[in-house]
């Protein structure tokens, strides 16, 4: 239900933004580019570039939706919180033989360190007694309403109406914050309104997950900062990536240049290269346990075939003629290998590389997430062992960032020393 | 005795099927040194193959190539190649592309680059010697090729459709470019072209070659490309002579295609 008014708002979001910056803002400024001067745009992929307004209000709109989904002093309007604060409710108590008496109940709903004291009640007359109930938002909670009375349900006595409505087991009663409902024991159970907010312990708001980061940054969490379990998964990446780059660009090379190379590891290439890295931590846990080396040979493993098809279809790609050419020119073997074919290979490579450090990365964090002492995705397993979500939630971001910050890296290296890719 | 003799070459391509294609058969050339011998032939008659075996990249069935009396194995850098393109080295600019021939064969850095300079500058490149290729037109992609052969000093240089992928008007400036070229430095040069315009503008002596099996049809000598020499080409197209061979050999070349056609026609 929820889910489905998110989207209702995101799509809202999407298309009132999407009319306001067109009709509005881009009326005022008229662009003058050359693309502005084209009639065909639609079907011309060149003619089409990220609206950047756009960019910046998809990311506003996410911590937007997110603030007013939990109550976030972030966002100005919220969705209906849930009940916090104080109600009441009477229900009509009946004997076995007939007679009625109200009695009333004082609700004291509070907000987790809100608070969470009593209300006292006097017991008031008639042999039903006034009742008081204290709970947390969101929660709901029994009454056993026969505890203080003069008759009891073993006795025949039972409830037949909550505020003057009549209740059984298949009718709710609406009542001041909340909902009353007859449970099949005869008690009465009180649900606190929900409203359409989501509980911190599902999603907590923006601010709580930053407040978590800023703690967890200083004092840490399991034993390790923050630094050192991120640092630790980044490490592993690392190693892995270049210990499976070392091992497979030389193996994809003998492959493209070997026919007895390409005959051997065809096979084992082949087949290594659909099983998904997530597949082998059961065994690598079983070979070499939680520590260190499992990790890094599984992101070894990870990194591994990617490495090596991208070298050898770098060494395929060669168009013939450059080799033709070299040879014409009097270049030896060695020197055609070192002058031609590794500097042709290059893109290949790094676009291999770019993929292999994805795949590194989300299998660290995969692997961290089965078995490890420190690491980021260890860190995520934890939390959300003990439903610490906003831990959970901020380490997914912070994956996330450093997942991006890697491949930008990547790329800046890609265009810095192989400018002349996709230019050949 | 010098020259590149071409000696009763046939070659074979044996099918994975069984059958073989004869790509060339009986194929034998004299060209002397200093010779410019163009090449003309419709698709399949297996003028690349030949000039393949001239370089050394194929090894024929039959036969020999003879370069200066000496019998050729492999690729050498005595037989320079131009290519069509994409046989210049992306990641090396303009002037190590050229000097890549001096480099791996360990010519001194001072006589290179003097080299290099020179040749820059003949094909008309000294203001871009460090630019990088891809920032190079077509044409002048073709010149970095044509100066980065010479920088080797080869004895015979082979071109396959050097000109080819480029517009008209720059094909003709190339064109002038290799006379002056021919011209200046004395070499031999053999030019396998799809044009016949080309083909008689670029060819002290023009080979017409027929194909399945490939073969050799006709020789011509013909006097446009001493007279090309630094002159307008387009004067020399209104030579009386021009029109005529260049009527002959597209009609000779005409009805080969369609022969081939015919016989395709009658194979399905």
């Amino acid at each position: 239900m929820i889910g489905l008014l998110i989207l209702a708002v995101y799509i809202a979001i999407f298309v009132g933004s999407f009319m306001v910056v067109k009709f509005v803002v881009r009326k005022a400024s008229q662009q003058a580019d050359f693309t502005s001067l084209k009639t065909v745009t639609f079907g011309d992929e060149s003619a089409i570039t990220p609206d950047r307004a756009a960019s910046v209000i998809s990311v506003v709109t996410i911590f937007l939706i997110w603030a007013a989904f939990t109550g976030s002093k972030l966002s100005p309007v919220h969705a209906p919180g849930p009940f916090i604060g104080d109600a009441s409710f009477t229900y009509t108590a009946q004997t076995a033989d007939g007679a009625r008496d109200d009695a009333n109940v004082s609700v004291r709903v509070f907000e987790l360190g809100g608070d969470d004291t009593p209300i006292e009640v006097e017991p008031g007359d008639g042999f039903a007694k006034n009742d008081a109930l204290t709970l947390r938002a969101w929660r709901s909670k029994l009454l056993t309403w026969d505890k203080n009375d003069e008759v009891n349900r073993k006795d025949g006595a039972l409830i037949v109406a909550v505020d003057g409505k009549p209740i059984d087991r298949d009718t709710n009663v609406r009542v001041d914050g909340g909902v009353v409902a007859l449970t099949d024991k005869g008690t009465l159970n009180f649900r606190a309104y929900q409203g359409l907010q989501m509980e911190p312990i599902w999603l907590p708001p923006p601010e709580d997950v930053w407040a978590r980061l800023m703690e967890i940054s200083t004092e840490g969490y399991q034993n390790a900062t923050l630094v050192e379990h991120l640092g630790m998964s980044l490490f592993r990446v690392i190693s892995g990536f270049v210990i499976g780059a070392l091992v497979g660009i030389p193996l994809g090379y003998a492959m493209g240049l070997s026919n007895w190379f390409r005959g051997w590891f065809d096979p084992i290439v082949e087949f290594m290269r659909p099983v998904p890295p997530l597949a082998l931590i059961p065994l690598v846990i079983i070979w070499l346990g939680i520590d260190e080396s499992g990790k890094i040979v599984l992101l070894f493993l990870a990194a591994l075939w990617i490495m090596t098809i991208a070298a050898r279809a770098g060494v395929s790609g060669v168009n013939i003629s450059k080799i033709h050419a070299a040879y014409s020119l009097g270049a030896s073997k060695w020197q055609i290998m070192r002058h031609v074919i590794v500097p042709n290979s290059l893109p290949e490579i790094f676009t291999g590389a770019r993929v292999a450090m994805g795949v590194c990365w989300g299998t660290v964090v995969a692997a961290e997430l089965v078995a490890a002492e420190v690491g980021g995705g260890m860190m995520i397993m934890v939390a959300s062992k003990f439903q610490l979500t906003d831990i959970v939630i901020m380490g997914i971001i912070l994956i996330g960032i450093i997942g991006y910050g890697i491949d930008i890296l990547m790329r800046r290296a890609e265009n810095w020393l192989i400018p002349w890719k996709g230019r050949g | 005795m010098s020259g590149l003799l071409i000696n009763d070459i046939s070659m074979r391509f044996d099918l994975p099927n069984g059958s073989s294609v004869q790509a060339l058969k009986n194929v034998s050339l004299d060209i002397k040194e200093g010779e410019l011998m163009s090449v003309l032939g419709p698709s399949g008659c297996g003028k690349t193959t030949l000039l393949n075996i001239v370089a050394g990249f194929l090894a024929p069935t039959e036969g020999q190539i003879e370069l200066d009396g000496k019998v050729v194995h492999g690729p050498a850098q005595e037989r320079g190649m131009v290519f069509q393109q994409g046989a210049l080295f992306e990641w090396m600019n303009v002037r190590e592309n050229v000097s890549f021939g001096p480099r791996m064969n360990g010519v001194p850095k001072n006589e290179m680059n003097a080299t290099v300079d020179h040749l820059l500058e003949v094909v008309g490149l000294q203001d871009f010697k460090d630019k990088a290729i891809y920032e190079l037109s077509g044409g002048m992609q073709q010149r970095v090729a044509l100066a980065r052969c010479l920088a080797n000093d080869p004895e015979v240089i082979l071109m396959d459709e050097p000109l080819g992928a480029l517009d008209a008007l720059t094909r003709e400036k190339m064109q002038g470019l290799v006379l002056k070229l021919w011209k200046e430095t004395g070499k031999t040069i053999v030019l396998i072209t799809h044009s016949v315009e080309e083909a008689l503008l670029l060819g002290e002596r023009l080979l017409v070659m027929a194909p399945r099996p490939g073969r050799i049809h006709k020789e011509y000598r013909l006097p446009f490309a001493e007279m090309g020499v630094g002159a307008d080409l387009r004067e020399v197209k209104k030579h009386k002579d021009y029109g005529p061979t260049r009527e002959e050999i597209l009609t000779m070349i005409w009805d080969m295609e369609e022969e081939i056609m015919g016989r395709s026609e009658d194979a399905a």
